[in-house]
């Protein structure tokens, strides 16, 4: 059996990623998703996040959302590394695609080729998809 | 006064921009809305489509959900014009009709 007296959690570390494919207010799942990262980065998982698709999008600086009357939540990504999700990754491809480059990204992150994220998403325990 | 169309989900997601440019006629009007504005941007997979039209068919952007977007400063189609709630409205008031392609 477990010990649960400590306060750390001492149970098998998992590999988990987290792939965003959305646009950030076309639908709910870019904040849905971010929140849901922020949650579990609680339980101490080898946590990774990658942007493919039109998840690029979520990063994209400058977003300004005072006219759609809705929260501008990009700024919550910089909190990412407070929280140890420090494995941020971004798809080549997709940013080429829509016409933007890592300068466009409002944080830090790691490119990689469709192919690496092949590989990557091939490593994980465990996927969950916004 | 000829039809207006409008496009709200992203080109990179949905044929819904390649379809309503499939259809719309010279003259008539393209407005793009929510994720429908990711196709205003220049320099990507979907954008000659656009620009090959953008002659014969006015096509405007909803400012505000450029901005929100974070593609205010961004490389844009040329001849975009940006219009506000405001101007949506004076839009389809001029317009014959509208064709949401959802």
């Amino acid at each position: 059996m477990a010990d649960f007296e400590d306060d750390e959690f001492d149970g098998p570390v998992k590999k988990f990623m987290y792939v965003n494919r959305k646009g950030p207010y076309g639908t709910v799942y870019a904040l849905e998703g971010l929140e849901v990262v922020l949650i579990t980065a609680a339980f101490d998982q080898d946590v990774s996040m990658v942007f493919i698709d039109d998840g690029v999008f979520q990063i994209k600086k400058d977003q300004e959302t005072s006219g759609i009357n809705m929260k501008n939540f990009s700024p919550t990504y910089r909190a990412l590394e407070g929280y140890e999700v420090e494995k941020v990754y971004v798809e080549r491809e997709s940013l080429k695609a829509r016409g933007l480059d890592e300068d466009d990204l409002v944080i830090p992150v790691e490119i990689l080729d469709s192919q690496q994220v092949a590989d990557l998403m091939d490593q994980q325990d465990v996927i969950v998809s916004f | 006064m000829a039809l207006l169309h409008t496009v709200n989900k992203s080109p990179f997601e949905t044929n819904s921009l390649s379809d309503c440019l499939r259809r719309a006629k010279s003259g008539s009007t393209i407005l793009l809305i929510e994720d429908g504005v990711y196709g205003a941007l220049l320099d990507t997979t979907v954008s000659d489509e656009i620009v090959g039209r953008n002659a014969e068919i006015k096509i405007f952007a909803l400012a505000p959900d450029l901005a929100a977007r974070g593609l205010s400063e961004k490389p844009l189609v040329d001849e975009l014009q940006l219009i506000d709630y405001a101007g949506f409205v004076d839009l389809v008031e001029e317009c014959s009709s509208v064709q949401s392609w959802l």
